[in-house]
């Protein structure tokens, strides 16, 4: 075992963030406050409650979901994708730490910043917003959880692209569609017909229906189905991140 | 009795097999490349723990293959590597732990400064903190006074020394060095040649390749030379120069020689410059004649010599000789 590697690892990740903490964490914000000054106060005083919650209240968890599904899956392909870029992949790869360590380092430390993330966006949210919290534990479970198991996507992601351009075609051509179908900004009860069936199969309605119960105590779809799924996502990840380090897949020619 | 000297053989070998036993040992090591270009042939190496060993050949010849199969960023076609007696794959975390490697090409985090990459060097090999030693590893590569730039504000050379520092920072037992003197200037390099005496000097064994054929000459105590993905040869410096190495007396002529006399036929000597000199070559295992007899033959043709001047082949000669020519 080698923890003082997986310990360097995570701290060079987290190193590399607190050198541009001061964008990091000023973008979700202004993003969030944008979002709450067009769809919370602009559009949200038109709009009726839904499910008997006040929209602008409504939208804060998928709000949050939304920003730390697509900040793990950046950060985590990120962290990986650069060295790999700029060569200095070489130490890791004759470093004696085992795949799970990396994992840890890398993973780790894109999913502490998505959560961290995630908790600054529910404060400056509180700042517009009185949002109710049911379940303050199974809230940050959740947040940890999916912070986790995209990062995990995020890391086979930044292995598998080759360049900068392939490394945003996933995020942007599917997580983003799905997360912005996934009912961030309305409870899927409010779609007609047959748009509520297809919506089932987005794995993202889930994600954002379960943490939103952990908040209102009312969801669209089942909580365990939701976290079983999640947890199944993970641990596909993982697999692949073993089978990765396993052959050497895109890390060694 | 023979008890005895049964226990005593185990207990004593390995304290013995520390000098000059095998700290590397490839077998069969090959590579063929996703393309189907085979970069590397079945290659059998061993180094000896607490030498030098220069590894030379052409541009594209398959050392940075090597070493990256033995590294671990090369997945290998066939074969296998032991490190201090440990498989690199079965046993990896103790064979890599006994390398350190400074690649060929200049890699390195631009924004990071270069205290925190060799400290971030050393605790990925997981050796804990000894800024104590980090410092000393800096002065003598002459990056002290840089230890807080960020490494994209150094130059080249500097950023090369960057990265030697990176790999011995967790105190390597093997330590790679693929062209370390790429694109260092002539004084620093010549410092770095010291450095490596002195890691030698305390039992670090040394693998480098360099075009700098005066440098492996000057370095190494066995050299190997990698043509086309094959070893074609790895022997003592030494044994090499004398196997392969050519003497030469070159005889200035006080009058041009239009030919050479039939009485001079069983002497391999060669006219040259028009004949106003003559050439008188031999492999250094040869039997020479003695210079004296030489002359005397000689002038025994009425052959008068002006002056004359003796050259030992270098480690270059013979290296044109094996491979065709450095490109
Ligand atoms: N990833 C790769 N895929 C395909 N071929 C490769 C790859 N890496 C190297 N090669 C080929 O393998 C051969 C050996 O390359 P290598 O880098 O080992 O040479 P070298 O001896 O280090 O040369 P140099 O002195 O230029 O550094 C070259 O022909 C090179 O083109
Ligand atoms: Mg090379």
């Amino acid at each position: 075992m080698n923890p003082l590697g997986a310990l360097a690892i995570y701290r060079f990740e987290m190193s590399r963030w607190f050198r541009t903490l001061t964008q990091s964490l000023l973008a979700p914000v202004i993003s969030t406050t944008l979002y709450f000054v067009v769809f919370g106060s602009a559009i949200g005083s038109r709009m009726s409650a839904v499910d008997g919650v006040a929209y602008a209240a409504f939208i804060v968890p998928g709000l949050t979901m939304l920003s730390i599904l697509t900040e793990s899956v950046g950060n985590a392909s990120f962290g990986i994708h650069m060295p790999k870029w700029s060569g200095t992949l070489y130490e890791l790869l004759s470093a004696p730490v085992s795949w799970w360590e990396a994992v840890f380092g890398y993973v780790g430390a894109a999913a502490t910043k998505s959560v961290l993330l995630g908790a600054v966006i529910l404060l400056t949210a509180r700042l517009f917003v009185a949002y109710p919290l049911a379940h303050p534990a199974i809230m940050l479970g959740f947040m940890v959880l999916t912070a986790v198991t995209f990062s995990l996507f995020g890391f086979v992601i930044g292995v598998w692209a080759e360049g900068w351009e392939r490394l945003q075609i996933v995020p942007s051509l599917i997580l983003t569609p799905l997360t912005f179908l996934g009912g961030s900004f309305y409870s899927i009860a409010m779609l007609p017909h047959p748009w509520r069936e297809v919506s089932l199969f987005n794995p993202v309605v889930y994600l954002i229906s379960a943490y939103r119960w952990s908040f209102f105590d009312r969801a669209d779809v089942s909580v365990p189905v939701s976290l079983l799924a999640t947890c199944g996502f993970m641990a596909l990840s993982l697999v692949a991140i073993w089978r990765i380090f396993a052959t050497g897949y895109k890390l060694k020619p | 009795m023979t008890d005895s000297s049964d226990s005593q053989g185990p207990a004593q070998s390995p304290a013995q097999s520390l000098a000059g036993s095998p700290i590397l040992q490839v077998r069969g090591l090959a590579k063929t490349y996703a393309g189907g270009f085979q970069a590397l042939k079945p290659t059998d190496l061993e180094i000896r723990a607490g030498e030098i060993f220069a590894l030379l050949g052409p541009n594209g010849a398959g050392k940075t293959t090597l070493i990256g199969l033995i590294c671990g960023l090369i997945r290998p076609t066939a074969g296998t590597v032991s490190v201090g007696g440990f498989d690199h794959v079965r046993a990896y975390r103790q064979a890599r732990a006994l390398i350190g490697l400074a690649p060929q090409e200049l890699a390195t985090d631009a924004f990071e400064s270069v205290w925190a990459t060799v400290r971030f060097s050393r605790a990925l090999f997981g050796k804990p903190r000894d800024d104590a030693y980090l410092r000393r590893l800096l002065e003598d590569l002459a990056l002290w006074d840089k230890k807080d730039s960020p490494i994209m504000a150094l130059s080249g050379g500097m950023k090369r020394r960057v990265m030697i520092a990176k790999a011995l920072a967790h105190e390597p037992r093997l330590l790679f060095l693929d062209e370390p003197s790429a694109g260092v200037d002539v004084e620093l390099r010549r410092e770095m040649w010291g450095l490596v005496r002195r890691l030698r000097d305390a039992g670090v064994t040394i693998v480098l390749t360099t075009h700098y054929i005066e440098e492996a000459e000057d370095l190494a105590d066995r050299v190997g030379v990698i043509a086309k993905g094959a070893l074609i040869l790895a022997d003592d410096k030494e044994a090499l120069m004398r196997r392969m190495g050519r003497r030469e007396i070159s005889l200035h002529l006080t009058t041009p020689l239009a030919a050479l006399p039939h009485g001079l036929g069983d002497l391999p000597l060669e006219r040259v410059d028009d004949g106003a000199r003559l050439v008188y070559a031999f492999d250094a295992r040869g039997e020479a004649a003695s210079v004296s007899v030489l002359i005397r033959r000689l002038s025994a043709e009425g052959i008068e010599v002006r002056d004359l001047e003796t050259r030992e082949s270098s480690l270059e000669d013979i290296f044109v000789g094996l491979v065709g020519g450095p490109r």
